[in-house]
């Protein structure tokens, strides 16, 4: 056996006007997990495209099990053992679990003289590779019906199915609950046992520290090195990625809350299923943290604040007057904005520049005459804010798909600094994004809140939730069960309620 | 390597126009006629409407939809401008009681009558969510109903002076078309750069939910986009009555696909969000070179067509293949 199942030597990949990838390495181990860290647009989503031949590397080499690859496709990749759980799934919904397993490579069998698909033999070998990764699913359940960590752990079993013996895993947590990433992490530890090995991509430090055995930084489209995990501290993996020493995760929480800002009453949705008489007061300056567990319908309440949603009954009190919102126009024109939790879904206008994606929301602002836009205040807006973030990007005319994950995020909030509105609901706000632009993103809330607008961040990261919240208001099955402020706002005060039923 | 690659990529994404250059520099050289000023003029003439037509349905596209009704419309447009302008004394004046209004009042009158069916798509697209495919689908058999209901198949002709110098006269050697046609796309041109509608139509093209999040009033945009589309229509039927002396409702048939084809041609995405109005222009006019090519080749009319639906379907196919080397 090799020493390595996978090593990449000196792989470069540019796009016009970036250099994504100079002279990179990473070489994984059989059976471990390789955590692979680095900034936003360090880099590490193009190194995995180049591997699977998404983008063609412009040089470096490829061995797996130390012999010289060229792979053309991800399809090839598949033939030589490499499997991709992607960031983004995209698995069809309205199918079954089992033909989702198999799509592409259905089974057949003789009927007459045609060959037909064998729905019994494909169903008996998902329930047999669903068993495999702890999964017992009725193959016959539709994918959509599942949440999105088991969709994860079908895709990471459609992979096994198909003889992987490396699998890459690009931020597979940014969407899962805790029990989720424990489920997973059960899957990963399983397949390594039996000599699976695990590309780990992810900006969170704790879940490296529990499943990864080596790590390889990279900075800038650079490699800084590898070690054992052993070998190396949390700050010395925080100072290797940004290249300087991180003192503070969280900036002083200095602002201070005002007068009513905000009055949310006895809000319903139209769904039994969701939200039901939430009621709560948002201050002028202040951070108000939403916590819970997933499901809480967390996400669901505050969608239906921006108009996202419907509900049944329930009122809104902005500045002293009573509003009503039945769409996200209204909610902008009131003044209050959403960052969504569905980055692609509901935040990237794909095709369309940085400048456009952070310019939409507030067109309003720019019109002369009642008609004609100005470019150049539009630009000038935009750059304003796309340096406030440090959004890494050759020009404001790239295409916002063709940034890395983070920095995608961090468009979207510009969009909303740029509208300006006077409450900003911010939903997982810190989402792929990683340590150093994390504290950009928490800084800019905390002057937000001292120039006057009231915040609500909805957050499942419980340090988060507690390190930059004024008082946190706790849901649990569908209602507001607590609210904690000040020295009542411990982790073990918002899990109380966070499972009171 | 990589080099050779994006030339080769280049090529194919390009392959159509490039494949009409050579068909137009081969007929340049042999069929001396094709180059002559003469020729051009004729071209830009025939040109002209079509691009108008194309402007219009470019927008239902880059909204990721389509307006299978353009072609009706420009037809029932023709029809109603050449039966409100015919002569007093035309025979078989199809409206013979009918007032002689001002020829600009009756372009307007069409207008008018077009923006109704355009709200109506715009409508069904927008509230009702119909596909954009279906519900235009429909909207072209109902105008054709209208369109032979109101002219009982009886072919106009007859026109008033006034008609004809409007459509058919010209300043300086420059054809009255080729200067509304520039006037049209003008505008069009600052609607798409410079406008918040313009912003928004792309915005929903690019990504119809987050558009929506982002504060896009998405339906009030694409019943605006269907209803200038039809006030489009409306010009280029009024266009092209006028400038062959006659119209029947047969006018326009197929228009629309003509016009998907060359938006495609000049880089508007059928999968929304991406199009310039400088690419519908040369998507028309590589579509009229194809057309005249042929002609002056004298391959015979009824392969043309087949030319042409060639040439639509690879246009597609190259567009799609661009979007998805594009992941
Ligand atoms: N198709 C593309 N065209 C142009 N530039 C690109 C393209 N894909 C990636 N890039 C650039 O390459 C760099 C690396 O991006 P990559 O997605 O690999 O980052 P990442 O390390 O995965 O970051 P994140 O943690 O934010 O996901 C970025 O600067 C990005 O803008
Ligand atoms: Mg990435």
């Amino acid at each position: 056996m090799a020493e390595y199942r996978l090593e990449m030597h000196g792989i470069s990949k540019s796009f016009p006007g970036v250099k994504a990838l100079d002279q990179v390495n990473l070489s994984v181990r059989p059976g471990t997990v390789h955590a692979l860290m680095g900034e936003n647009g360090a880099g590490k989503s193009t190194l995995m495209k180049c591997l699977f031949g998404i983008y063609k590397m412009d040089e470096g080499e490829v061995l797996v099990d130390g012999e010289k690859m060229n792979i053309g496709n991800p399809d090839e990749a598949l033939h030589h053992g490499l499997a991709m759980v992607h960031q983004e799934l995209q698995p069809v919904p309205d199918r079954t679990i089992a033909e989702n397993m198999y799509l592409g490579r259905y089974p057949l069998k003789s009927f007459g003289p045609l060959k037909v698909i064998d729905h019994k033999r494909m169903n008996e070998e998902t329930v047999k590779w669903l068993e495999n990764v702890k999964m017992p699913f009725d193959p016959k359940k539709k994918l959509g019906e599942l949440s999105i960590s088991q969709m994860q752990s079908v895709e990471i079993a459609k992979a096994v199915s198909q003889d992987a013996r490396l699998i890459i895993l690009d931020e597979p947590t940014s969407s899962l609950t805790e029990n989720e990433v424990e489920a997973l992490f059960k899957i990963v530890r399983d397949l390594k046992s039996r000599g699976v090995s695990f590309v780990y991509i992810s900006h969170k430090m704790a879940e490296i520290r529990q499943i990864a055995d080596d790590i390889t930084i990279m900075r800038d489209g650079t490699y800084v090195g590898s070690w054992s995990m052993e070998d190396i501290s949390d700050n010395e993996i925080v100072k290797q990625m940004v290249g300087r020493e991180l003192t503070n995760v969280y900036p002083a929480l200095d602002n201070e809350p005002g007068d009513v800002l905000m009055e949310v009453k006895g809000y319903t949705s139209i769904s039994d299923r969701s939200f039901q008489n939430c009621s709560f007061t948002l201050r002028r300056g202040e951070i108000l943290g939403f916590g819970g567990l997933v499901g809480a319908q967390r996400t669901e309440l505050m969608e239906a604040i921006f108009g996202i949603r419907h509900i049944k009954s329930g009122e809104i009190i902005l500045n002293g007057k009573q509003i009503s919102i039945k769409c996200p126009h209204d909610a902008i024109k009131n003044g209050i904005g959403m960052i969504t939790e569905d980055r692609r879904g509901t935040g990237i206008l794909g095709c369309l520049s940085i400048a456009d994606n952070v310019s939409i929301a507030s067109l309003d602002q720019y019109l002369e005459a009642g008609v004609k836009l100005n470019k150049k205040k539009i630009e000038e807006l935009v750059q304003e804010n796309v340096g406030k973030l440090s959004i890494k990007t050759p020009s404001s005319k790239e295409l916002i798909q063709n940034l890395s994950g983070g920095n995608q995020q961090k468009v979207i909030i510009s969009r909303w600094l740029a509208n300006n509105p006077d409450v900003l609901i911010m939903d997982e706000p810190t989402r792929g994004i990683d340590v150093g632009a994390k504290y950009e993103i928490y800084q800019i809330m905390i002057e937000l809140a001292k120039q006057g607008k009231g915040i609500i961040m909805i957050s499942s990261e419980m340090p988060e939730l507690l390190g930059v919240s004024n008082r946190i208001m706790v849901m649990c099955n569908k209602r507001i069960t607590g609210e904690l402020s000040g020295e009542e706002a411990t982790q073990e005060n918002v899990m109380k309620y966070a499972t009171q039923f | 390597m990589k080099k050779k690659i994006n030339i080769k990529d280049t090529l194919i994404n390009n392959g159509i126009i490039l494949l009409l250059a050579v068909l137009v520099v081969y007929v340049s050289i042999n069929v001396p006629a094709f180059r002559s000023f003469a020729n051009l003029k004729n071209l830009a003439i025939n040109a002209a409407p079509r691009v108008i037509v194309a402007l219009g349905v470019s927008g239902c596209l880059i909204t990721k939809g389509t307006d299978l009704s353009a072609g009706r419309m420009v037809g029932l447009a023709g029809c109603l401008a050449g039966i409100m302008l015919q002569k007093a004394d035309a025979p078989g004046k199809i409206w013979p009681n009918f007032p002689q209004l001002n020829v600009f009042l009756v372009l307007l009158i069409c207008m008018a009558v077009c923006s109704v069916f355009g709200l109506i798509n715009g409508i069904v697209v927008a509230y009702l969510n119909v596909p954009a495919f279906i519900g235009t689908l429909g909207m072209q058999m109902i105008v054709y109903g209208i369109a032979l209901v109101i002219t009982n198949a009886v072919p106009i002709g007859g026109y008033r002076a006034d008609f004809t110098t409007v459509t058919q006269g010209n300043i300086a050697g420059i054809p009255f078309l080729f200067i509304y046609l520039v006037i049209a796309a003008a505008i069009i041109w600052f609607v798409y750069n410079y406008t918040r509608h313009g912003k928004y139509m792309y915005a929903i093209g690019g990504n119809e939910s987050a558009a929506e999040v982002s504060g896009v009033n998405v339906k009030k945009t694409k019943i605006i986009i269907y209803i200038t589309a039809a006030c489009l229509y409306a010009i280029a039927g009024f266009l092209f009555s006028g400038k062959s002396g006659g119209a029947s409702v047969n006018l326009g048939m197929s228009y629309e696909l003509e016009a998907i084809a060359a938006c495609t041609i000049g880089g508007v995405s059928v999968n929304g969000g991406i199009g310039r109005v400088s690419g519908v222009i040369i998507g028309v006019a590589v579509f009229e070179l194809l057309k005249s090519s042929l002609q002056f080749l004298g391959v015979n009319t009824n392969y043309q067509f087949i030319a042409q639906g060639i040439v639509i379907v690879v246009a597609i196919a190259l567009d799609i293949r661009k979007y998805i080397a594009k992941k």
